[in-house]
């Protein structure tokens, strides 16, 4: 029997080569005809990283006719991609960051009619969780926030609370409900959005890993390279293995995924308490977080480490966010958990992204560190991009995400 | 001590002597335990806790693995309709 079986998952295993194998394709029909020679570009953009962010900017560019390859080590909807919760979410840090995810979730909200199934896109709300009388304040006050800027919220007393979730711990003293933030599962929207890009032409290029990038040209290790008018690197955590420079760090997180359990909660849960713990700038950090998929299964969150690069589950900091589950959950020690894993963030000093030209070379664009939003931020990411490479006025000030601010002293790098 | 007990499956009484595990008390009444996600039927393969193919519910209790819990006079089990 066990021969048996291990015979079929290296049959699988191979099969899974040779579905990767088809998916590294040539350059368009169209670049194809002009015969590239050494100083014509193959592309008119490059794109470093198959993530989301990465994906998004590849629907974006081909969508608006340009020749794109989007490039990947591994494939599509790896990374930190395939690790986070896929929570679609407004968020208000710093007017900066507000703008950037409504301005994203609305376009989310415009692509909702056309994503297939197992993208699992489920308006499910958000619930952010006061657990005493001083974040019912911050309730109040992020209500007011968000009302005035045009984002529909409810404030719930303790009593409303418990109706919508009754496996609430009973001392919580309300909440605030803002149900246009959603949920999806992030591998299968890369997926997507990489599928739309080649239907407008884009190449796919995968397990390949670039190791040199600018100047026009994006390196490998192994494969000829690819010239391109620009180059966007979309590396997540890892863009500054290839850009020195970034100011990129990696921040670890973990998650826990449980058996089926409809009903357990109905809205992403979110603890007030996350906006003091999740943006300390330094240190290990806990929140509660929890997340209804369409399966009926619990998504568990949420840590954040820096200075942990190794992928094992550190189990120190897992105990520390599973005790501060149960203490809004209580009965969530009694669900069988069937999985457990770790990510990385894209972490940056100030907190926002990296969207915008690269000082020092023509040719390089940065769409990173996008910290634990780059699946609500990506859509957004991805048109400020683009609006930047071909001079249209942005719908968002796009000064705010500049690489620039962040990197100055590194002109040249 | 009587040698046998009495659980209830799906609400139906079961008898089984003393000891026997919850799958045991559905193989009496050819109850498989749960349907897959896409709604095939499962029942225990493996019968020693590794395959979580045996899941039923037990007084409320969703997912517990039938092949590892012994009966208990009275018992609520629960399978997949």
């Amino acid at each position: 029997m066990g021969r048996e079986r291990g015979a079929i998952l290296a049959i699988y295993k191979v099969q899974g080569r040779e579905r990767l194998s088809t998916l590294i394709l040539e350059p368009p029909a169209s670049s194809a005809k002009t015969e590239p020679t050494m100083t014509d570009t193959a592309y008119d953009v490059a794109i470093v990283g198959a993530g989301i962010v990465g994906a998004a900017c590849a629907e974006e560019f081909a969508r608006r006719g340009m020749r794109v390859a989007l490039v990947d080590r591994d494939f599509v909807g790896g990374g930190a991609t395939a690790a986070g919760m896929g929570h679609i979410v407004v968020m208000d840090d710093s007017e900066a960051q507000f703008a950037l995810t409504r301005y994203a979730q609305r376009l989310w909200q415009s692509m909702r009619a056309d994503l297939p199934d197992d993208v699992e896109y489920e308006q499910s709300g958000t619930i952010w969780v006061a657990a005493d009388d001083e974040e019912m304040a911050e309730v109040r006050r992020k209500h007011e926030y968000y009302g005035t800027r045009g984002v529909p919220t409810e404030v719930l007393d303790a009593l409303e609370l418990k109706k919508l979730e009754p496996n609430l711990h009973e001392g919580m003293a309300g909440g605030l409900l803002v149900p246009e933030d959603a949920v999806l599962y992030p591998p299968c929207a890369a997926r997507f959005l990489v599928e739309k890009a080649r239907q407008h032409g884009a190449a796919l290029r995968l397990g390949k890993a670039a190791v040199q990038a600018g100047r026009g040209v994006v390196g490998f290790s192994d494969g000829s390279p690819i010239s391109a008018g620009l180059i966007v690197i979309a590396g997540g955590a890892w863009a500054a293995d290839l850009m020195p420079g970034v100011e990129i760090k990696k921040r670890k997180g973990h998650l826990v995924i449980t058996d089926r359990y409809p009903g357990f909660v109905r809205h992403q849960l979110v603890e007030l308490g996350y906006l003091k713990s999740a943006h300390s700038v330094s240190g290990d950090s806990v929140a509660f977080n929890v997340q209804p998929r369409k399966t009926g299964q619990i998504l568990i969150g949420s840590s954040r480490q820096y200075g942990a690069e190794h992928a094992g589950v550190d189990h120190d900091i897992l105990d520390r966010m599973l005790l501060r589950a149960e203490q809004y959950l209580p009965r969530i020690g009694t669900l069988a958990a069937i999985r457990t894993w770790t990510g990385f963030r894209a972490a940056t000093p100030d907190k926002l992204p990296l969207i915008g030209p690269w000082s020092g070379d023509s040719s390089l664009l940065l769409a990173t560190g996008h910290e634990g939003l780059g699946i609500t931020t990506s859509l957004g990411t991805a048109r400020l991009l683009v609006d930047q490479v071909t001079g249209a006025k942005p719908e968002i000030p796009a000064e705010p995400y500049s690489p620039s601010r962040a990197s100055q002293e590194h002109v040249d790098a | 001590m009587p040698s046998e007990i009495t659980l209830r499956v799906n609400g139906e009484p079961v008898s089984v002597p003393r000891g026997a595990t919850v799958a045991v008390a559905l193989a009496i009444r050819g109850q498989p335990c749960r349907k897959s996600v896409t709604g095939e039927v499962r029942g225990p393969l493996c019968g020693m806790g590794i395959c979580f193919e045996c899941r039923v519910s037990i007084d409320g209790v969703p997912h517990c693995r039938s092949c590892q819990i012994a009966c208990q006079p009275g018992m609520d089990v629960r399978t997949d309709e």
